[in-house]
């Protein structure tokens, strides 16, 4: 295929495989969740791969079903800036970003860890801004659930409006360290911010310089509409979960258009869907594989649990294997906790059904075909093609993939997908700056004096 | 991960080093060798903690707080740090044995993250972590979170209060640590289970300060418990530190007083390994030593002793500290943080001068002898809170 100067390029980023059933731990390959080399492994492969950031996500609870910690899936994770800022020290390019909330924690602090994590990886530090309001995950925290969930955003806003006017408190020169003179900083350099508002009184002088990037990347993930407004107005990344290329275009065109309304450019907003992936020589072998490891996420009891979320009742004592029992959901509210509601569970139980009897399908099928399949599923050539018409389409403008083995399953893909949207002229071949914004194709940020 | 020296050398001395800015000496940043524009960049800190390993020390400790160290009208004064936790983390990949310490402040912060994060760098430096709560007793600091008052003079109440609070940031720390036993990952494909819940515990944490529910995120730290060190400089600091640390620095100002506050935290209630302590002193080394602090000195306008340094200020050669350093030992000191007056100078003069006159006089290792801090402190891995007596 010919190369052509109007292709659009993607973007590509790394999440290290998360807490729940996508994560395979039964395959022999799999390793720790926890130990630093496994950290190591996939941002080097990220790396390897010229990726454009590598990806962390947070769960400040462990997840709970029946009143009980979750124990099917994967579980344990470092603290996000943490593990970041050892990876700094271990790779040189790769933009590193951590998932934390803005509800349990407060400005002044998140501002100067996340700055320090900018100016220790010169510059490649994103912060994926969550908002969470529920009282499960309070508390292990000094406020419990202490914010009620219209005000999610309205907070996470104000928060992020003042982690910028610290970000800008000191002039990009004001660090002199002029020895002969005896001036650290220059006078008036360092700028008193003072912010009043609904959810935070702070006052005082920040403790950092201005970072390499100014302000660290922004990243939103939620997809309600206020989280929506919220990237439009704020965010530089946007993570998404809409897999096939009809939402894509959707979700794409929406949040696109909400931009001019903050006096940004479409450019100045990528988005970028999680993507999951499953690869053999040919299609055929890959849906053969892409089955395998839909068998291995969804075991007999993960199969069951899924059930149990979804009915909110106990369904320990039907088979699995064998066919859906006529057995009605619970009316009440959910037996899980610490992971993504199911926001209609009656509507979902009658669909699940629906199929369930359609195509006679056991309770561990049933959750194979409705949860969670592979986005990309084909050849190396197949599965290139497929991303670069997304990208094509105006779906997406890259993608965040997560592999389904820590800390190997992204190897792979860099050895055999990349090389290949390399080839085809829409992906990098080499780094052209240092920083996650010139990856990005993101200006550096205005500084508000 | 037994660390545990099969001969502890017992009349060894530890030794670990302050990192903070350029040192200790508030002029330290305005003479070569100092680099005061490296400041907020890695390669500054690197530098430092590998001097630090190629000397064999124990561990570094990091400064921290929560707000500037100068107000704005000082511009003569080095101003502006890093987040001490997430700089050890970016240190914990270059080196291979030094333990790292950094300071969090307990006062704003949320338990749970300090006790995460920390964990977290017991991971990343396979069990190398340490970590030194500080309470924030500044007005300024308080105004900088909004959300408590803190006078400009305080009552020795309130730093009671503090205290009591930082004891126990310390205790919930302590038990998120706990609160994943070591097998608690089992990967038992026949019952489909990756963790036995029964091995997770929750912290249940109950305080007039904040409650805690867990259990922790983070499984439990390769250490089991990394080593918690507190500078106590009166009555109050060294009962939490009795209570709580592994470690406790202390600024006794000569032999006499070392011995009179090694009799006083001996006295303390105290359940599990002694407390270690040590010293800190505020060092200028080297045959000029006096003569450089007495430039600096004039520089910053002030003499740096007496009131203007908590710590007692030693200015000679390092032969003369060893035998300083020895002398309070014999007082019940086990180990010395040392602030260099100057960075790297009085750095390379700890790590060069004085490791090789102490192993001259036999009080210092000539080689890593463990690999985690706990392991070089002569601190066994605790057992779990969680396992049955019998157990353990």
């Amino acid at each position: 295929m010919p190369r052509t100067a109007s292709r659009r390029r993607l973007h590509l980023a790394a999440h290290f495989p998360g807490v729940n059933n996508t994560t395979v731990w039964t395959d022999p390959r799999s390793g720790s969740q926890i130990d630093f080399a496994s950290f190591l492994h996939l941002a080097r492969t990220a790396e390897r791969g010229r990726f454009d950031f590598f990806f962390l996500a947070e769960g400040l609870r462990l997840r709970e079903l029946k009143g009980r910690v979750h124990d099917l899936d994967v579980a344990g994770r470092p603290e996000s800036l943490t593990v970041l800022s050892a990876l700094a020290a271990v790779t040189e390019r790769l933009g590193l970003a951590g998932t934390v909330s803005a509800t349990f924690n407060e400005p002044y602090e998140l501002a100067r860890r996340l700055a320090t994590l900018d100016h220790l990886s010169e510059g490649r530090a994103a912060w994926n801004v969550v908002t969470t309001s529920d009282a499960f995950t309070g508390e292990n925290f000094r406020r419990g659930g202490f914010l009620d969930r219209a005000d999610r955003y309205t907070r996470a806003e104000e928060f992020l409006r003042l982690a910028r006017a610290l970000w800008d408190s000191w002039r990009p020169d004001a660090v002199a360290a002029d020895q002969e003179l005896g001036r650290f900083v220059r006078p008036g350099a360092v700028g008193e911010v003072r912010h009043h508002g609904r959810h935070f009184t702070v006052q005082g002088r920040f403790t950092l310089p201005r970072s390499p990037q100014g302000h660290p990347v922004i990243i939103q993930a939620g997809d309600s509409d206020e989280g929506r407004e919220f990237a439009a107005a704020n965010a530089d990344v946007i993570f998404s979960r809409h897999g096939t290329l009809e939402d894509g275009r959707a979700f794409y065109a929406d949040v696109k258009r909400r931009l001019a309304r903050h006096g940004r450019e479409p450019h100045e907003l990528k988005i970028m869907p999680a993507a999951t992936y499953a690869l053999g020589d040919t299609d055929a072998e890959a849906a053969e594989n892409a089955a395998e490891i839909r068998r291995l996420q969804v075991g007999p009891q993960t199969a069951t649990a899924f059930l149990e979320q979804i009915w909110g009742r106990d369904m320990s004592a039907h088979d699995p294997e064998g066919p859906l029992p006529d057995v009605e959901p619970a009316a009440d509210a959910g037996i899980s906790q610490g992971r993504v509601q199911v926001a209609d569970r009656l509507a979902v139980a009658a669909k699940w059904r629906a199929v369930a009897e359609e195509k006679r399908l056991s309770i561990r099928d049933l959750v194979i075909e409705m949860t969670g399949r592979q986005s990309f599923v084909g050849s190396p050539e197949t599965v290139a093609r497929r991303m670069e018409e997304f990208v094509e389409a105006e779906a997406a403008d890259g993608f965040i993939l997560v592999p389904h083995l820590t800390p190997g399953g992204l190897d792979p893909f860099v050895d055999r997908v990349v090389p290949i949207l390399q080839e085809r002229g829409v992906f990098r071949t080499e780094y052209t700056g240092t920083t996650l914004r010139d990856h990005l194709g993101l200006a550096a940020p205005r500084r508000t004096p | 991960m037994n660390d545990r020296s099969d001969t502890p050398a017992t009349d060894h001395l530890h030794l670990a080093v302050a990192l903070d800015g350029a040192g200790r000496h508030p002029a330290a940043w305005r003479e070569p060798p100092a680099r005061p524009a490296r400041l907020f960049s890695a390669g500054y800190w690197t530098g430092l903690v590998a001097e630090a390993e190629r000397g064999l020390l124990d561990f570094v400790t990091i400064e921290d707080a929560l707000g500037p160290q100068a107000p704005p009208d000082r511009t003569g004064h080095v101003t502006g740090r890093l987040d001490a936790v997430l700089l050890a983390a970016r240190l914990a990949p270059v080196t291979t044995r030094i333990g790292l310490v950094p300071t969090a402040t307990t006062t704003h912060t949320e338990p749970f993250h300090v006790a995460i994060g920390i964990a977290t760098l017991d991971h990343v430096s396979g069990g190398r972590a340490g970590w030194r709560p500080q309470i924030s007793a500044r007005a300024e600091e308080a105004r900088h979170f909004g959300r408590r008052d803190l006078p400009d003079v305080l009552e020795p109440y309130h730093v009671a209060d503090l205290l009591d609070e930082a004891g126990d940031a310390v205790e919930v720390a302590r038990s998120l640590w706990d609160s994943w036993e070591d097998g608690a990952e089992i990967r038992d494909v026949a019952t489909g289970r990756f963790l036995d819940r029964d091995r997770l515990h929750y912290a249940d944490f109950r305080g007039r300060w904040f409650d805690v529910k867990g259990p922790s995120i983070t499984p439990r730290p390769p250490q089991g418990q990394p080593v918690v060190a507190l500078l106590a400089h009166a009555g109050p600091a060294l009962e939490l530190a009795a209570r709580s640390a592994d470690v406790v620095f202390v600024t006794p100002s000569d032999r006499e007083g070392a011995a009179a506050l090694v009799r006083q935290i001996r006295a303390l209630p105290r359940t599990g390994e002694p407390l270690k302590i040590f010293a800190d002193l505020v060092v200028f080394l080297g045959a000029g030593a006096a003569e450089r602090k007495a430039r600096l000195d004039e520089l910053d306008g002030a003499a740096f002793e007496g009131a203007a340094s908590d710590a007692a200020v030693f200015t000679g050669t390092p032969e003369e500290l060893a035998d300083l350093l020895l002398d309070w030992r014999d007082a019940g000191i086990q180990g010395f943080r040392l602030r260099p007056g100057g960075l790297p100078h009085d750095l390379k003069a700890v790590t060069r001068g004085l490791t090789s006159a102490l192993r001259r006089r036999g009080a210092f290792r000539d080689a890593y002898e463990a690999g985690t801090l706990r392991g070089l402190l002569g601190l066994p891995r605790p057992v779990n809170r969680h396992l049955p007596v019998g157990a353990r």
